[in-house]
């Protein structure tokens, strides 16, 4: 017997209720927690997550595949757009590769602007997950405090190249346009400036009781889980673990400056808040030595051919982005094109945990705890 | 002309002209109040996020809740095939019913109440309860997931923090030996410490009393922190999400209206209501028509009005500074710390007037 609609209702309303009852809550693409179109199908008992299932896809935009139609120089903006919060590091790891199978030289100045400008852009990015993040737990103010020290760091980056948010700022072989004395001045006043909001930050946010009840002890990642699935960044220092690309595998002249890796034991939330918390500090330290040590010299290494051919190999370039570890790998049979070009993430890392760890959690805290793996959903579909 | 107005001053006809005057009056408090504390609302956040806030629709945005209000209006009222139709239309007027309702019990000055009830109190917490179920049957019908998860919280969150707050309200009963809100504020009449909540030697925990009906307001009025209707950045909207246009608005316009209650009501029971803080018969007699008449009305006004909207200001103020609590946490913080400091104040209180 076929049932009406109203029927069906009414039976399913009898049957709800069951103990053993579970619903599909279709979490995204479209919800303001996902900051993006991100879709996690939870299956729910009650407000318990019982599995949250990430589908990606939504914004795929076959970046990878494009490495593989275009020539060197072409696809160097491609790498800006990934995860569009840390561009400069992104483009960094593209010109790093390309600049290790071709054997260019960088000039020490040109080396000097890219460190502080991918730190600069490190805080930036700290700044946008900090605040969102905040927002997500309801507090909405942060993110606007956020937004206006951002301001500045955009400000004095939108100087030197003219881009705001995708910067293509590197080139193989150094930068685009020298820094003139109005950046590098901006930069040093920044520092002290940035300190003052950080104190701030710290009595108006990290120490409220209503937020570190949220996130304290919530979100437990455990070492194992993070090698396991590959996390990097805050989260896997969050989980205890020293590792920043930084210092495990060097680039650039990072090892010439005096700097810590921020690292908690606790695996929750409130201990990859804290390091994200401490690396803006960190990230002004070195900042502060580059800007005072910068020296004079071309920003560009002056012999870089027009037309890029690498040489026949496979390569691969890492860099410490602000969600983690980036990588580029890159396979070349020695014409102007890529022949292939695989691309490492961060945040697919982070988001492949989710699954796992926010079962059992109630869903404010399952939010609570995707807010505190930094995602840039872009960034995962690539 | 003159005859139709002497007339009307007459009984019976006075009592429904009177009637009419106090329905006209609290529709428009209420209306007034639920535009212009969204831009207060507006304003005030922004100013705590140091931007400007509503700028473009009239001098300092002033104009914005109309243009609001107009857009809202025009929108047509969605109802969503799989909605139960008739309890989905009946929501938005079940919650504001109630709320109007309130205020006609409410005293803004000595001779300006609507109904002088002698259970006032008790009326008022009557109708004010109804607010739980019309949210809870507004998102319920509306068969949202994200809106039934917040149902489910707002029923208990609302019966947990009934208890503490009625508590407390039974403890300035306690204090004042009358449920009439009339006779409440009368007593407190004077220097300013008569007020209720400088009476510490009726109960020497009134400061904590005060606290606890504050967050009790907070939370009955599903204001941040405590706002697990909304939750917006996990419930999408919570039970409103199913809602557009006016139908929407008036769900606002019903939570703006249910804090100037909550708010008015600790303004009555702890802040003395309409009195001036020092007693206004020590003035000189050439400002004696500031303590009769007209005169009296609007100083009293004034002053329930000033004490009003301080409090309300503090209640936005939160909202814009703190984060969302946890569920648990809100009924952990309602079962284990707010009930029994209400219970302890309550025996405390007891035990000063009733026996000593």
């Amino acid at each position: 017997m076929l049932l009406t609609k109203e029927q069906a209702l009414a039976r399913s309303a009898h049957s709800v209720g069951g103990p053993n009852e579970t619903f599909v809550l279709n979490l995204g693409p479209q919800h303001p927690a996902t900051h993006g179109v991100l879709r996690v199908k939870l299956t729910m008992d009650g407000e318990f997550v019982q599995r949250a299932e990430p589908v990606c896809g939504y914004i795929h935009r076959m970046h990878e595949k494009m490495g593989e139609n275009r020539n060197y120089s072409q696809f160097l903006p491609n790498t800006s757009r990934l995860d569009y919060l840390s561009a400069m590091q992104y483009t960094h790891a593209w010109c790093g590769v390309v600049e290790k199978a071709c054997k260019i030289e960088v000039p020490e100045r040109a080396e000097y602007i890219r460190v502080i400008t991918s730190e600069l852009n490190r805080i930036a990015s700290h700044l946008v997950g900090w605040g969102a993040w905040v927002m997500d737990l309801g507090g909405f103010t942060p993110i606007l405090y956020a937004f206006d020290d951002r301001e500045k760091i955009l400000d004095l980056l939108e100087h030197i190249c003219g881009a705001r948010l995708t910067f293509c700022y590197y080139r193989f072989g150094g930068v685009v346009n020298d820094v003139d004395e109005y950046f590098l001045n901006g930069t040093r006043e920044f520092v002290p400036y940035m300190r003052e909001r950080m104190k701030m930050y710290k009595k108006l946010v990290t120490q409220n009781i209503i937020l570190r009840k949220r996130i304290e002890g919530i979100g437990i990642i455990t070492p194992d889980q993070c090698r396991r699935y590959g996390a990097c960044g805050p989260v896997l220092r969050g989980s205890g673990i020293q590792h920043d690309v930084r210092r495990a595998e060097p680039y650039s002249i990072y090892h010439r400056f005096d700097y810590d890796i921020p690292v908690y034991h606790e695996c929750d939330s409130m201990a990859r808040y804290l390091v994200r918390m401490d690396e803006i500090e960190q990230s002004l330290r070195i900042i502060e030595q580059a800007v005072a040590k910068i020296p004079e010299g071309p920003f560009v290494h002056p012999k870089v051919p027009k037309v890029i051919k690498v040489p026949a190999g496979d390569y691969t370039f890492a860099t410490e982005a602000g969600r983690g570890r980036f990588m580029v790998r890159l396979v070349s049979d020695g014409s102007d094109i890529p022949y292939r070009v695989k691309l490492r993430t961060p945040c697919l890392a982070n988001l492949s945990l989710f699954e796992e760890t926010s079962a059992g959690m109630l869903l404010p805290d399952a939010l609570a705890h995707m807010g505190s793996l930094d995602l840039v959903i872009p960034d995962i579909d690539r | 002309m003159s005859a139709v107005i002497e007339l009307l001053g007459q009984e019976p006809y006075w009592s429904f002209v009177r009637l009419a005057l106090f329905l006209g009056g609290v529709a428009a408090f209420v209306g007034a109040n639920a535009a212009y504390l969204v831009w207060v609302e507006r304003k005030t956040a922004a100013y705590v996020q140091r931007r400007p806030g509503p700028m473009e629709v009239g001098p300092q945005g002033l104009i914005q809740p109309i243009a609001d209000a107009v857009k809202l209006l025009s929108k047509q009222v969605l109802v969503p095939p799989e909605a139960d139709g008739i309890l989905f239309r009946l929501a938005p007027v079940l919650i504001m019913t109630p709320a109007m309702m309130c205020f006609v019990a409410l005293p803004y000055g000595s001779a300006l109440v609507p109904a002088n009830l002698d259970l006032g109190l008790l009326a008022l917490f009557a109708f004010a309860s109804v607010n739980v179920m019309a949210l809870m049957l507004g998102a319920w019908s509306s068969r949202n997931k994200f809106a039934i998860i917040s149902a489910a919280r707002v029923v208990s969150q609302n019966i947990a923090y009934e208890i503490p707050m009625l508590l407390t309200v039974v403890t300035t009963i306690l204090m004042s030996g009358s449920m009439n809100l009339s006779t409440i504020v009368t007593q407190q009449g004077g220097w300013f410490w008569n007020w209720n909540i400088f009476q510490l030697h009726h109960n020497p925990l009134v400061w904590l009393s005060f606290l606890t009906f504050y967050i009790c307001m907070l939370a009955e009025t599903n204001r941040a922190p405590f706002d697990m209707a909304e939750s917006e950045s996990e419930l999408v909207a919570g039970a409103f999400t199913e809602y557009a246009g006016m139908s929407f608005g008036v769900f606002f316009m019903a939570e703006y209206a249910n804090i100037v209650i909550g708010c008015s009501l600790a303004v009555i029971l702890f802040l003395g209501g309409w009195n001036c803080p020092i007693p206004l018969d020590i003035l000189p007699s050439w400002l004696g028509w500031l303590s009769t008449g007209i005169g009296g009305a609007l100083v009293g006004l004034g002053f329930f009005f000033a004490k009003l909207y301080a409090l309300i200001f503090t209640v936005i103020w939160i909202r814009w500074t703190f984060p969302r609590t946890q569920f648990y946490g809100l009924l952990n913080l309602s079962w284990k710390i707010l009930i029994p400091v209400a219970l302890v104040t309550l025996w405390l209180t007891s035990f000063l007037v009733k026996v000593l």
